[in-house]
């Protein structure tokens, strides 16, 4: 009888964020579908301290596989976009989800999810600065 | 707003879905070859997202079953120690499909008395994509993968640490 209330129980829960995730999912498939790829080195201006901010904050909009982020930010590397913007873009679109922000408020609690997006997306110019600056070391920038 | 409880009803989920099909709607009427395009995307990504959705499922029904506040507040809670690191930071590497499927184990461990800052961990860790490594190599060269990865585990303490601090902001959980 236990497993059946657990099951229940679980079901219930499940129930409950069936319609949230097929939001965020119709959500993603609009935008992944509506912003070409080639769009994103528009919003780099060559700004040293703007354009790892503009990264991220392209990262936090972004939604998809992390696969494209890696080929956006290779491209975006090749017509000369500074790689602490790129390595910004990169963390950002796999640790901050604005996308996903309703959903993870409405299970995770509000407090939780916007201090986790926030000191995210804080993380990641903070982290991209620092990781150029250890590969500046032994001269390993791609 | 607190977490969502099981078995409590919320009306915010189909309100959500709701203002994104009218957002579709309107994509319908300005854009239909987007909003089409937009449809087959969305079943695709239905088809991928499935496996990882039944294996959340199971995980919750898991923990419901098995997992007492007690045992979970020994290995990921506030007592847990470097070995709940451990556990969280290893199961956010491994964990598959989007971010959004987890959150309900996860809201469901905290009920059993997970720490804020191991969930948050969990969720970071999800950075480090190992199946993702060759391409990434591919893109960026080895070093920088490797730096990068390195720093995304020992960030994913810092992120940890500083959303509970957030969280019990003037001791409260929630708002």
């Amino acid at each position: 009888m236990e497993i059946r209330r657990s099951a229940t129980k679980t079901a219930k829960a499940f129930l409950q964020i069936i319609p949230m995730i097929a939001g965020v999912l119709l959500l993603v498939s609009l935008i992944t579908t509506a912003v070409p790829q080639e769009a994103y080195a528009a919003l780099f201006t060559g700004h040293p301290v703007l354009d790892p901010l503009v990264g991220a904050a392209a990262g936090s909009v972004a939604a998809g596989n992390p696969v494209t982020s890696y080929v956006i930010g290779g491209e975006l590397l090749r017509v000369g976009v500074s790689l602490t913007a790129v390595t910004a873009f990169i963390i950002a679109w796999v640790s901050v989800g604005l996308v996903s922000l309703p959903a993870e408020m409405e299970v995770m609690g509000r407090r939780f999810a916007l201090a986790r997006n926030g000191i995210s997306f804080l993380c990641a110019v903070l982290m991209a600065a620092l990781v150029v600056l250890v590969l500046a070391v032994p001269g390993g920038t791609p | 707003m607190k977490p969502e409880k099981k078995g409590e009803f919320s009306p915010y989920p189909f309100l959500f879905l709701g203002v994104v099909l009218l957002v579709y709607a309107l994509v319908f009427v300005l854009d239909p070859d987007l909003a089409v395009r937009s449809c087959a995307r969305f079943a695709a990504l239905v088809r991928q997202v499935i496996p990882a959705l039944g294996l959340v499922f199971l995980l919750l029904f898991t923990v419901d079953l098995f997992l007492t506040p007690k045992r979970v507040a020994g290995a990921l809670g506030m007592e847990a120690g470097a070995r709940g690191w451990l556990i969280a930071t290893a199961a956010g590497v491994v964990s598959t499909g989007p971010v959004y499927l987890w959150f309900p184990l996860l809201a469901d461990l905290r009920e059993h008395g997970m720490r804020p800052a191991l969930a948050a961990a969990f969720l970071y860790c999800r950075s480090v994509k190992l199946p993702l490594v060759p391409l990434m190599v591919y893109y960026f060269g080895w070093l920088y993968t490797a730096v990068l990865t390195v720093f995304m585990l020992g960030f994913s303490v810092v992120v940890g640490l500083a959303t509970e601090q957030v969280e019990e902001w003037g001791g409260k959980k929630e708002d």
